[in-house]
């Protein structure tokens, strides 16, 4: 078990390595930050200075040494754009990210688990027909469009919730919701599957026998063993809210990280583009580690083996 | 077993539910009015707040010694009742007496020394390095009256001088330029109250001075509310959300003329359209670009008025000559270029390139304008290949001699002079692509000399030349939409200086 985390850390470490250098590189090559520090009509002198006060005019593999060697040290840098710390920045705006991709998690999976599970119970039946539907719909539907629809519906026809901002809880809401559908899918799919499985088992055919209620059944025996794999599609896709917020925040600016990322890469501001990777990175990574100890708690067996 | 896990995912969900509630809409009864911005303002410190909006923070929180009437463009007293060129590099202004900082302390002559020496100071990267840059030092004659003198005569003092605000020496010494950012104080009409999240509020400084350019607002709150998605903008302007917003595009803006709750307003800014073009060859020595004819046949061959009338959009208008319009010395009276395909088609036979020929062109802002303009190039025979890259990108690569052609934009950073846009595209600076001696010499000389007539015609000369050679294909002025609140009346500027505290209530 340890030795097994303890892999898994050393991989994640070299993961978020090899992700900050190629953000590094491919940011150095889309723009000239001394240029675009410096502002219209700057001098080339200026542009000079800023480019020797800041050590840009070293060789990229150098410039990336010495962020990575201030990096370990735990500084990750100053906001070029805002001269704040990048860990303020970053602290500043994570609990709403987190807050809104808690929300739309729950949100997925609580529509989605129930979906999913009818639809393999009820095979090949009109629900789940339309269980399948809505996940095609789901991968096909670009988020920034449903985001458009569900102001124009909710915020502007009904007018029932905050069109912008997240500084509320009615505010979190139609974006959560943008991301839940974004997210449904792939736990609708997994956990129909889960279900066909399960429902042919033989512990379920002996509970039937036994002659239990179809709830008990669900609910007390097939349902944990449908949950292993769909624990483990929902924290990947925990992961992919936290990227797909960035097209998210920025519709409805939501003061978070995705709204941060957008900014950054904007200004050329790689030290704040850096810790915003290596942010989304490392919750790829807790969550994963986290999914599987979640499954060893539901299912024995995985942590017996 | 699952208890850990559960309360986890149940502290987050809660940790949502317990964001405070802050939605105020904006109206008339509490006297709040809400502008939205799409770029967020990165320090509440003018002179690290770059950009447009960067401008407005600094109308609006701080003042200058002067003030320019952002619809006249007349130069007015401001924390300076009065001013004089004393010599070709000294100015001396008289200092208002009575001036308090939004914390009641008096402003005073440190306090204008100190400013304007932060920003003369290479190492303090203020938002933008020419317009301190030239300072040299500042001389505090008595308490009331101080002397700005510069490196060398400075014909766009008094241009510069309008965009630096004073700031309090005493406290933004002692609490650090990092904490000033974030709680800054100034003397103008509106003082900061908060910030959370993507609002900024500040409140109406109701002990604001009488008498000077500014005036005390009418309306007692303004909160800066950064949305960065123009889409969502226009939701919140349609829901009332929001009552203020600017750099709506043209197809948004027209259907928004339609509805009953907003005003659409367009108006011309500093900014112009244009392009730059490698006369020079030093993109390549063997560039047609070299030959005036096909620099001529290209200006013939792009039809301003249309993209003006349809890209562009309101009030944009075409423009002949490399300035803008409402710029001190900026001539139209020069070479017209007018759309003429065929006249161009004959110029590109003139130059030896009757069957036309393979280019590189680069943008950055707008890609309708970009494909019209291969449009256009592609009817008289030039192959144009377009390198979409960031603005930054591109001018390095116009720096690095790698762009025969760039579509280009400039505002003059708010300065309403041609000495605000020649001396950065020509006198063999950096993004020089013609290197002209006549031009070099004329814009060298009237950067450098106080006697306006005489910079008026050194100027106009370089203008003409430049329009001669075709060194450039200026193309159009860059308008903006407002759009507003029916409530609400906010003056709309000539220079995109918005001035909020001339905003009122219908």
């Amino acid at each position: 078990m340890a030795q097994y985390i303890a892999r898994r850390l050393g991989l994640a470490v070299l993961v978020m390595l090899t992700i900050s250098f190629l953000s590094f590189i491919m940011l150095k090559m889309s723009g000239d930050l001394a240029i675009s520090m410096a502002g219209e009509g700057s001098g080339a002198d200026y542009v000079e200075f800023l480019r020797k006060t800041y050590g840009w005019d070293k060789p990229l593999v150098v410039q990336y040494w010495n962020w990575l060697l201030k990096a370990l040290t735990g500084d990750i840098g100053t906001s070029f754009y805002y001269g704040s710390s990048v860990t303020s920045l970053v602290a500043d705006r994570l609990p709403t990210t987190l807050a809104l991709g808690a929300m739309a998690i729950v949100i997925a999976l609580a529509i989605a688990i129930p979906l999913g599970m009818a639809a393999g119970r009820y095979q090949d039946k009109i629900i789940d027909k339309i269980a399948l539907f809505i996940a095609l719909l789901g991968v096909s539907t670009p988020i920034f469009w449903l985001s458009f629809i569900l102001i124009l519906v909710l915020g502007l026809q009904l007018a029932i919730l905050p069109i912008s901002g997240g500084g509320s809880f009615e505010g979190l809401i139609m974006p959560a919701m943008a991301l839940a559908f974004y997210a449904m899918p792939a736990v609708i799919r997994i956990s129909r599957a889960g279900m066909i499985d399960v429902m042919h088992s033989d512990y379920i055919r002996t509970a039937r026998a036994k002659g239990l209620r179809p709830w008990q059944i669900y609910v007390q025996h097939a349902l944990r063993n449908t949950l292993v794999p769909v624990v483990a599609v929902a924290s990947v896709q925990f992961g992919f809210l936290l990227g797909g917020s960035v097209v998210v925040e920025n519709i409805f600016a939501i003061h978070g990280i995705g709204y941060l990322t957008w900014e950054a890469i904007n200004q050329n501001d790689y030290p704040v583009v850096q810790a915003a990777l290596l942010t989304v990175s490392a919750a790829y990574v807790v969550l994963t580690l986290l999914a599987d100890i979640i499954n060893m708690m539901i299912d024995p067996r995985i942590r017996l083996s | 077993m699952f208890n850990p896990i559960r309360k986890g995912v149940l502290a987050l969900f809660a940790a949502s539910l317990s964001l405070a509630p802050v939605t105020a809409f904006a109206n008339k009864a509490d006297d709040t009015v809400i502008a939205a911005f799409q770029a967020k303002l990165p320090s509440l410190d003018r002179y690290h707040a770059p950009g447009r909006e960067g401008f407005l923070l600094g109308l609006l929180m701080y003042d200058a010694l002067i003030y320019r009437d952002p619809n006249t463009f007349q130069v007015k007293p401001l924390l300076a009742t009065s001013w004089k060129q004393v010599d070709e590099k000294t100015w001396e202004f008289t200092l208002r007496p009575g001036v308090k900082f939004h914390d009641g302390d008096p402003m005073t002559a440190e306090d204008v020394a100190y400013s304007l020496m932060y920003s003369a100071d290479p190492n303090n990267r203020v938002f933008n390095r020419m317009t301190g840059g030239w300072i040299d030092h500042v001389e505090i004659v008595n308490p009331t009256k101080i002397r700005v003198v510069g490196k060398q005569p400075t014909p766009l003092a008094i241009e510069y001088l309008i965009q630096l605000p004073i700031v309090p020496k005493a406290y933004r010494e002692k609490v650090g330029i990092q904490a000033f950012a974030e709680h800054p104080i100034g003397t103008g009409p509106y003082k900061f109250v908060k910030q959370s999240g993507n609002d900024i509020v500040f409140e109406r400084n109701d002990d604001y001075f009488e008498d000077g350019g500014k005036s005390k607002p009418a309306i007692k709150t303004l909160i800066y509310r950064a949305i960065p998605d123009v889409n969502t903008q226009v939701a919140e302007l349609i829901s009332g959300g929001i009552d203020w917003a600017y750099y709506i595009p043209s197809d948004q803006a027209e259907k928004l003329k339609r509805l009953p709750m907003v005003n659409v307003i367009n108006a011309e800014t500093f900014r112009i359209g244009f392009m730059t073009l490698d006369a020079a060859g030093e993109t390549d020595p063997n560039s047609p670009l070299k030959n005036v004819k096909v620099r001529q046949a290209i200006a013939h061959a792009i039809d301003r008025a249309a993209l003006a009338k349809t890209l562009v959009g309101g009030a944009s208008k075409p423009v002949s000559s490399a300035c803008t319009p409402s710029q001190f010395a900026c001539t139209q009276d020069v070479t017209q270029y007018d759309y003429d395909v065929s006249k161009a088609k004959e110029l590109m036979k003139e130059a030896g390139f009757a069957n036309g020929f393979d280019i590189d062109i680069y943008g950055y802002r707008s890609r309708p304008v970009a494909e019209a303009i291969i449009g256009y190039l592609n009817a008289i025979g030039i192959r144009a290949n377009l390198h979409w890259l960031q603005y930054s990108a591109v001018i390095q690569a116009r720096r690095d001699h790698k762009t025969p052609i760039v579509i280009d934009d400039y505002g003059s950073a708010g300065v309403n002079d041609v000495g605000g846009i020649l001396p950065f595209f020509f006198a063999d600076s950096p993004d020089d692509q013609s290197h002209d001696p006549l031009v070099t010499k004329n814009i060298n000389e009237a950067g450098s000399i106080a006697d306006q007539d005489k910079r008026k015609a050194l100027y106009t000369e370089a203008l003409k030349r430049i329009a001669d050679q075709a060194y450039w294909v200026p193309m159009f002025t860059m308008p903006v939409n407002y759009v507003m609140s029916k409530n609400v009346d906010v003056p709309v500027p000539a220079d995109e200086n918005v001035e909020f505290w001339r905003a009122k209530w219908k």
